[in-house]
């Protein structure tokens, strides 16, 4: 492996052709980046739903400014709810601490303790939309409600995405050996920063709500 | 080597085709000479740039076609022809876009001795407003729109009784005056367009939308919607009528204010209420 | 990575696994379903890909066919205003979103990328197959919009609000509208989950010595698109999600307060240029989505015919880089005169016409690469000059539309069709029947039947220039496009029947020809003449797999080693006039690269 990489427009100024290049070149490993491909793909994707996420925020903020914008009460669950995704992500810290030492009885502990977890927010968001609907804030009233359910809505379904990544890691750290050891590790560190990036998305959401 | 004739007669015949051709634009009637000429401007740039490109490509193929005892020059770049040609290229660019911004910008600002008609688009039809005596459009909101008030007119709004409403396809204005067309839609898009004039833009419903020009020439022009707008787009024609003074006061005198259409349907109460709002100014 | 300390857990077992995971376990085919349904293979969902895209594109060449007779000769095919409405709209979004991006992505992607940049597969075969059988729901879901009643969505590819949901539009107030919207994101996520593998196969699966400017062009291309791709897809799904709301929950994103035919929609306060300016936010980084794999395509296509390198291959690979980039910053020229601010007109105008300049690089070196070449005039090179010809000519009829002043009288006319299909629509379709001359002996070991090729060519590109040039002048002449009735306006200075009916003439003369280039390649697909390894003497690595055509794993039991770049034509003192790029410098030793 190469000890320096050059930057990136370094090796885009390179010419393939020139013979003092081709010596380089000839050695090189052929990967960009010293990442595993499971990590870069969840980067990946994590960049997707965040351009998402952004592009929704942008409409947001140009939708707000008209006078049909009615603000929405935050009801108290919704803290609780918060709170409860904080609490999952300080266990997936953790669970990623106790699988480095492997540790894996507490780690699987613990992998029970968030996907139940999530399963209480889950169910917590649920309430906090029957309480709106139930106190008259429909989605169709202002857009600031329907903004409301949009975003719950989709970070919800980011969520249940996150929990069937959570079963495969379940199913890899339960039936764990020799050989799939290093797998383990590694799916449970793609889940854990999976489930920071969900608190992290959820701050932003809840925070612009809370704030605007 | 049928494809180089291919090549040159395409070239050519583009060529060829352009001069020639019959389907060309119309005269212009309004003040919107520099968008014809800088789509010459760049008809000539762009129209170079094809052919010389075009011609070299014929001669390259034709010149160094496949021979079997031949190789092909081994050079994987010539940074000095590359740049040359970028800068070239780049200068070519500023030439063309420099004129551009500058007819935009006169696009885009209205001269302060516009009178202003608002165009109202709906489907599939168009209706007008002039703003009256006062030669102030009077407010209007989508919520006022009923069968009295087909234009939404805020009653409340002092400017609006002595509006003119022209609720029909036609509209005339008046030669060599800047107008300023104030666009409005209803329900979806349309866009008011009159190739002669060559402006176009949008009406959207939710905001108020605008552009200006000056007709030069009298005579009847045709009005297409330039937005699609629905199953009956197509259909939504009209006419704009070029007047002098004379004939398009005989016409404003024809149409009916704000005030006479609500006196007419027997709204004299909601007539009340605007001219006491009047009063208070 | 860090060394893991596991075996104090672990003790019993004392067989320590490998540091590096193998690059990639193989899922091996066993049956028929696993091998041609459900299959893992990046070549086979290439193809897959590619079928459907076919499939479902037939059906847009179709539509346009029906338009073009209602526009040249009314009434001869019986159709309502509606009708042709769902007509050009399926047509637009089939062929843009259905038919380019899945065939060029999916199709060229799946199959190019893996064996050129020297890999066994996709890094993530599973999602791969997933994202193929994704998009074949999309596709099933867009079809099934045209059996639901009130029929397909008629409110043009764009899909503006408010008439895209409201009743006026053909499919607006049914379910239509909600299929595409549906049907769309659908495609976003099964074409999120493709492009994932685009991107990281390229990024990280390369072999040994494949530095990224060894890379060919036409991985380049395909690579810069799947990374726009990534940014732009999330403006459409975004703009179909609120959409949808706007039209099933009566949320008011883009729907302002209206009244149509005397009736108040309880809408309120929307804005319908928003969807617009998400709209080509995702819209226009589409058209070099499109473009992009064809410009690298094309540049290998060229190299390897003229058996001359890509000349200026570094000018190329920032060319691809900064029209890529470029291309966010520009979404609003489609907008000119859509009623957004004004003042907007002065940088979207500006930063468009920057775009010329790289543009306008790539094709002055395509046609210095044909300079001292050693053109032979193989059927690829025939489609790539045609490439050259059209795409220099749809290029430069977006000056005037890019230029903001000159847009307004040409916006929203045939100008406007004319120059997109010329430059997003006919150059692309070029290189892809270029392209699948060039690779169908890669695919199915046998050359294509080169009579009915040159029919197959001349019929298509004289056909489709004919098509597409005299269009032009119909929208100088201020002919609004999307009329249902094309009629003689006023305005225009001489008749447009005679000219229509010469161009629907021409588009069903060059749509029938296609049928023929199908039946080639169902027919020389078994019957073919045989191709042999390398039939192009081409360099890079897709033509030196172990079998032709490459079966699972594409190369041998180890993988290429690359010692040269993707363009070692005509190498002065080599023996050959090609060196290809897994071949040692010990096996070239005259050349004049080797010898420092």
């Amino acid at each position: 492996m190469e000890t320096k990489k050059d930057s990136i427009i370094d090796q885009l100024t390179q010419k393939p052709w020139d013979p003092a290049q081709v010596k380089i070149d000839n050695s090189h490993e052929g990967r960009t980046f010293n990442l595993h491909v499971g990590k870069l793909g969840l980067r990946y994707l994590m960049i997707v739903s965040t351009i998402m996420f952004c592009l929704f925020i942008v409409t947001y903020g140009d939708r707000m400014v008209y006078d049909d914008w009615v603000k929405m009460p935050e009801p108290f669950l919704l803290w609780i709810n918060t709170f409860v995704l904080v609490i999952s992500s300080i266990i997936f810290v953790r669970i990623q601490i106790a699988s480095k030492k492997n540790q894996f009885k507490k780690a699987k502990r613990d992998l029970i303790l968030v996907g139940f977890l999530a399963l209480i927010f889950l169910i917590g968001q649920f309430l906090v939309w029957q309480n709106m609907v139930d106190k008259g804030y429909y989605v169709y009233g202002s857009p600031a409600n329907a903004y409301f359910y949009l975003f719950t809505a989709l970070h919800g379904l980011h969520l249940l995405g996150g929990l069937v990544y959570w079963v495969m890691t379940i199913r890899k750290v339960w039936n764990i050996n020799n050989i799939i050891i290093r797998k383990a590790k590694h799916t449970i560190e793609l889940c854990s920063i999976y489930w920071h990036f969900l608190l992290a998305v959820w701050i932003v959401l809840f925070g612009l709500m809370l704030f605007t | 080597m049928f494809v180089v004739l291919l090549v040159l007669i395409v070239i050519l015949g583009s060529v060829v085709f352009h001069m020639v051709s019959p389907w060309w634009w119309s005269e212009i009637a309004s003040n919107w000479v520099g968008m014809d000429d800088t789509i010459i401007l760049t008809f000539w740039i762009t129209g170079a740039v094809f052919v010389a490109i075009g011609l070299f490509m014929a001669y390259c193929i034709w010149k160094f076609r496949y021979q079997k005892d031949k190789r092909a020059e081994y050079e994987p770049e010539n940074s000095k022809l590359e740049w040359t040609l970028t800068i070239l290229t780049t200068i070519g660019v500023i030439a063309l876009l420099a004129p551009g911004l500058i007819v935009w910008n006169n696009f885009v600002t209205v001269p302060k001795g516009a009178y202003e008609i608002e165009v109202v688009g709906q489907q599939w039809g168009w209706m007008y407003r002039l703003p009256g005596k006062d030669g102030v459009l009077g407010t209007t909101s989508i919520k006022n729109i009923d069968d009295d008030n087909p234009f939404g007119l805020n009653t409340d709004d002092p400017y609006s009784l002595d509006d003119v409403l022209v609720d029909a396809d036609d509209l005339h204005i008046l030669v060599d005056r800047p107008l300023k067309l104030n666009l409005r839609a209803l329900d979806v898009l349309h866009d008011f367009y009159v190739p002669q004039f060559r402006a176009k833009m949008d009406m959207v419903p939710g905001t108020i939308t605008y552009y200006w020009f000056t007709p030069i020439k009298t005579g009847e022009y045709e009005i297409l919607c330039a937005e699609y707008c629905g199953t009956g787009h197509y259909a939504m024609l009209g006419y704009v009528y070029v007047d002098e003074q004379k004939e398009y006061d005989e016409w404003v005198n024809e149409q009916m204010t704000f005030e006479e259409v609500l006196a007419s349907n027997g709204k004299s109460d909601l007539i009340k209420i605007a001219l006491n709002k009047k009063n208070d100014l | 990575m860090a060394a893991d300390s596991y075996e104090d857990v672990v003790k019993n077992k004392e067989t320590i696994p490998a540091l590096e995971v193998a690059p990639q376990d193989l899922y091996h085919a066993k049956s028929f379903w696993t091998k041609y349904i459900f299959c893992q293979d990046a070549k086979v969902i290439g193809i897959q890909y590619g079928l459907t895209a076919v499939a479902i594109g037939l059906v847009g060449l179709v539509s346009s066919w029906l338009m073009r007779m209602q526009i040249a000769f009314p009434g001869l095919i019986p159709m309502d205003a509606a009708q042709y409405y769902q007509l050009v709209t399926m047509h637009g979004m089939i062929m843009v979103v259905y038919l380019l991006t899945a065939l060029f992505l999916g199709g060229f992607g799946n199959f190019l990328i893996p064996l050129m940049v020297g890999a066994r597969d996709m890094v993530f075969p599973y999602v791969n197959m997933v994202s193929f059988w994704v998009f074949f729901l999309a596709v099933i879901i867009l079809a099934a919009s045209y059996f639901v009643p009130g029929g397909p969505t008629g409110a043009g590819w764009t899909l503006y609000p408010p008439q895209a949901i409201t009743s006026g539009t053909p499919g607006g107030d049914g379910l239509g509208i909600v299929l595409m919207l549906v049907s769309l994101a659908v495609f976003v996520i099964g074409f999120t989950m493709g492009g994932l593998n685009y991107v990281i196969t390229v990024l990280q699966a390369r072999t040994r010595g494949m530095t990224l400017m060894r890379l060919p062009l036409t991985v380049w291309g395909i690579f810069t698109a799947t990374v726009l791709a990534l940014f732009a897809f999330p403006a459409l799904f975004v703009a179909g999600i609120m959409m949808t709301l706007d039209n099933m929950l009566g949320t008011s994103f883009f729907m302002p307060a209206i009244i149509q035919f005397g009736e108040k929609l309880t809408h309120e306060g929307g804005s319908p240029i928003l969807f617009q300016h998400l709209f080509w936010f995702f819209g226009h980084p589409e058209v070099y989505i499109v473009a992009l794999p064809a410009f690298g395509i094309v540049s290998d296509l060229i190299s390897v015919h003229a058996r001359k390198n890509i000349f200026g291959y570094r000018m190329m690979v920032w060319a691809i880089v900064i029209i890529g980039g470029l291309s966010f910053i520009v979404w609003a020229h489609h907008m000119y005169v859509a009623g957004m601010n004004p003042w907007f007109g002065f940088f979207f105008a500006t930063t468009t016409l920057i775009i010329a300049v790289p543009t306008a690089i790539k094709v002055y070196n395509w046609v210095l690469t044909l300079w001292r070449g050693n053109i032979k005039l193989t059927l690829p090179m025939l489609f790539s000059i045609a490439f050259i010809i059209t795409f220099v000519n749809g290029g430069l009829t977006g000056l005037f539309l890019g230029n903001v002043a000159v847009d307004v009288p040409l916006s929203d006319t045939y100008f406007v069709v004319a120059h997109f299909h010329m430059v997003m629509g006919i150059a692309p379709v070029l290189v892809i029947l270029g392209s699948v001359y060039h690779w169908f002996p890669l695919i199915t070991g046998r050359f294509l039947n080169e009579r009915l090729g040159r029919i197959h060519f001349w019929v298509t590109f004289i056909g489709s220039y004919s098509i597409y040039f005299p269009m032009h002048y119909l929208g100088f002449m201020g002919v609004t496009r999307r009329y249902f009735e094309v009629f003689e306006g006023e305005a225009f200075t001489y008749s447009i029947t005679g000219i229509n009916q010469f161009i629907t003439i021409a588009a069903l003369i060059t749509g029938a020809v296609q049928f023929l280039f199908i039946y080639n390649i169902i027919v020389s697909s078994k019957f073919g003449k045989k191709a042999g390894k390398n039939p192009w003497k081409a360099c890079s690595l897709e033509w030196r797999t172990k079998d032709v055509p490459p079966t699972h794993g594409n190369f041998d039991k180890e993988l290429p080693v690359v010692y040269r770049w993707a363009y070692d034509y005509s190498v002065p003192g080599a023996d050959e006039d090609y060196i290809t790029q897994d071949t040692p410098p010990s096996a070239v030793a005259n050349a004049r690269a080797e010898q420092t």
